[in-house]
């Protein structure tokens, strides 16, 4: 039997899954809405929700003390640099394990996201010291790589759940119609492919730019992105609750501006191959 | 011009051999069908060819020249997919001109070249349409269209009318029909249909487990297929196959007669059954009839037939069309 929602079903439905969007976003909105306070009224108990005298000073305060410009432009950098440095590795990767698969391919991809599974603290220590023995400490150089290497099974798994999905005979087909491979990549295969690379591109955009275990620990001032930005504001006294809310504001912007204009790409990325 | 060779050609996946040595001439102009069970290997044996498979060992000669290790792309074949294979992303005007595009002919060629393909398939309102928005058949065009414009040594065709609805099977089949007798190229044509390979054919491949069992015209196999498998594979319905007493009383170790050399008598005859089913197609009606001691025999009777389920008839096979086969299943000659 079909199931038809009635009109209490449907509000209680409704009511429901507001509840859990607002339980998932209320940090974030109480960080937006402790960036406008006073630090006094950030720590007053119990807090107001919106009753409180409403203030820019915070951000004026960051923007005075920190480069809040420099901390962005690094954040583009690295999580774009990262991001297109690992689709470059990962498009001719996921290519042969979708279409020319081997014995092990199956395994190599498991390995792959097993990487995934270690604590990024367990090589630290050794990441720290070629860091620092190649220079590449506080550097946008090393940060792009060492994301790219973090990200990159994600790219390769999603970039070939999507190249699976394209059917061998159309690439067949492309070959007896006289196509090299450059040209069955360039003219067949990356086309029919661009809905999963955007999808692709634009979760490790927002991975990239959200990470924090690495790029706090890599980078002391010049290469620093917008985490960096935000740890610095919460110091062991703790009396700074608005200004860090009003860095981690600013941080979180721009993603969630993107974010927002792509969901439609990025839902059909995360669900993509769920469904057929 | 397109005469395709093949000589000792194997093929395996891993330990599994799916074509032992094979010997096989294809003539230039030819149209050519391998027909067989699923899983026999025609498939195989047709991306062999194609390229897109490689050979464990032996030689494919195109045209002359040896195509052993050429990839796909220079094999001057073309090839219709069981899918369509075609491009979803390009209109149909680029779908046909791939090809083209590739081999990098000028522009107004190309053009040309896909105007008169279009009008020769019918397309010429739908070339700027996508895949998407065809139907089955007209995708079918699209990919022979693909396939015709940059005029290859052979056409590959595998299973392409294996989507399509039951009517539009048969038009597609007189269409892939009449191109062979326009364009004179020859074809290589994979179906597991036997009508098709009787109906389109000039040379029918008859494989099982990568074997060839018989090659011959559709009526050389009709009339003289070479084993039983062959015998039982080709016509429709079915040949009847007796044996036991019954065969060695006719001097074989099988029998084999096909439905339409069954006659039913009156008196006489070599065998009495019952009528079980009986189908009526209008044109003909086919009878299944119960024999002691046999699989049931289909008769075929040409137009309309009294005979009822239930009804005691006499049986007598015409002679000459008697097949005769021997204890391994070979034809007795």
């Amino acid at each position: 039997m079909a199931r038809r929602a009635t009109g209490t079903r449907k509000i209680l439905v409704t009511l429901a899954a507001w509840s859990v969007g607002l339980a998932i976003f209320f940090p974030i909105l109480w960080t937006i809405l402790t960036s406008f306070k006073t630090e006094a009224e950030a720590i007053a108990s119990p807090p107001s929700l919106i009753a409180f005298r409403w203030t820019l000073e915070n951000y004026v305060e960051v923007n005075a003390r920190s480069d809040y410009f420099l901390h962005f432009m690094n954040s583009v950098v690295i999580s774009l640099g990262s991001t297109l440095l690992g689709l470059l590795i990962a498009i001719p990767a996921a290519w042969s394990m979708a279409f020319v698969p081997a014995k092990r391919t199956k395994d190599i991809l498991m390995w792959m996201l097993s990487t995934k599974m270690l604590p990024p603290v367990g090589v630290l220590v050794p990441i720290y010291l070629i860091f620092r023995d190649f220079g590449l400490l506080d550097t946008r150089i090393g940060l792009i790589v060492v994301l790219t290497l973090i990200n990159l099974p994600i790219i390769v798994w999603m970039l070939f759940t999507y190249f699976k999905e394209i059917p061998g005979e159309i690439l067949e087909a492309a070959r007896m119609d006289g196509a090299s491979l450059w040209d069955e990549v360039v003219h067949v295969l990356t086309p029919m492919a661009v809905p999963g690379i955007a999808s692709t591109l634009l979760l490790n955009i927002i991975l990239a730019w959200n990470e924090a275990f690495w790029t706090l620990n890599l980078t002391a001032a010049k290469a620093a992105p917008l985490t960096a930005f935000i740890a610095s504001y919460s110091s062991p006294e703790g009396l700074f609750y608005a200004k860090l809310s009003a860095a981690s504001t600013l941080a979180i912007a721009p993603i969630l501006i993107l974010g927002w204009f792509s969901q439609k790409q990025l839902v059909r990325g995360l669900t993509f191959g769920a469904v057929k | 011009m397109g005469r395709i060779t093949l000589s000792k050609v194997t093929k395996s996946f891993g330990d599994v051999a799916v074509i032992p040595p094979l010997d096989l001439e294809i003539e230039d102009g030819e149209f050519v069908v391998f027909v067989g069970p699923s899983g026999c290997g025609k498939s195989t044996l047709l991306r062999l060819i194609a390229g897109l498979e490689d050979v464990t060992s032996g030689e494919i000669v195109i045209d002359g020249k040896p195509a052993t290790d050429l990839p796909p792309a220079r094999r001057r074949l073309a090839m219709v997919f069981q899918s369509y294979a075609l491009y979803p992303h390009m209109s149909v005007r680029k779908n046909i001109a791939f090809p083209l595009k590739m081999a990098k002919m000028d522009p107004a060629e190309q053009e040309r070249r896909v105007l008169a393909a279009a009008k020769t398939l019918n397309l010429t309102d739908y070339l700027d349409r996508r895949p998407g928005q065809l139907s089955g058949g007209q995708r079918q065009r699209v990919a022979i269209g693909r396939a015709i414009v940059r005029e290859p040594e052979a056409f590959l065709f595998d299973e392409p009318l294996s989507n399509l609805d039951a009517a539009l099977r048969v038009n597609m089949r007189l269409e892939i029909s009449e191109l062979h007798q326009s364009l004179k190229t020859t074809m290589i044509y994979v179906t597991h249909d036997q009508v098709e390979a009787m109906t389109m054919a000039d040379k029918i491949v008859v494989l099982r487990a990568g074997h060839i069992e018989q090659v011959g015209s559709p009526l050389e196999l009709y009339r003289n297929p070479a084993n039983l498998f062959v015998a039982c594979f080709i016509g429709s319905p079915k040949m009847n196959v007796i044996t036991g007493e019954e065969a060695s009383r006719l001097g074989a170790h099988t029998i084999g007669i096909r439905p339409e050399h069954l006659a039913i008598t009156e008196s006489g005859g070599l065998w009495r059954g019952r009528v079980g089913v009986a189908e009526h197609l209008g044109s003909d009606t086919f009878l299944h009839v119960h024999v002691e001691g046999q699989d049931p025999l289909t008769v075929r009777v040409a137009g309309e037939a009294a005979w009822r389920h239930g009804d005691e008839v006499a049986l007598a096979p015409l002679p000459e069309h008697l097949h005769r086969f021997d204890a391994n299943g070979l034809a007795l000659r």
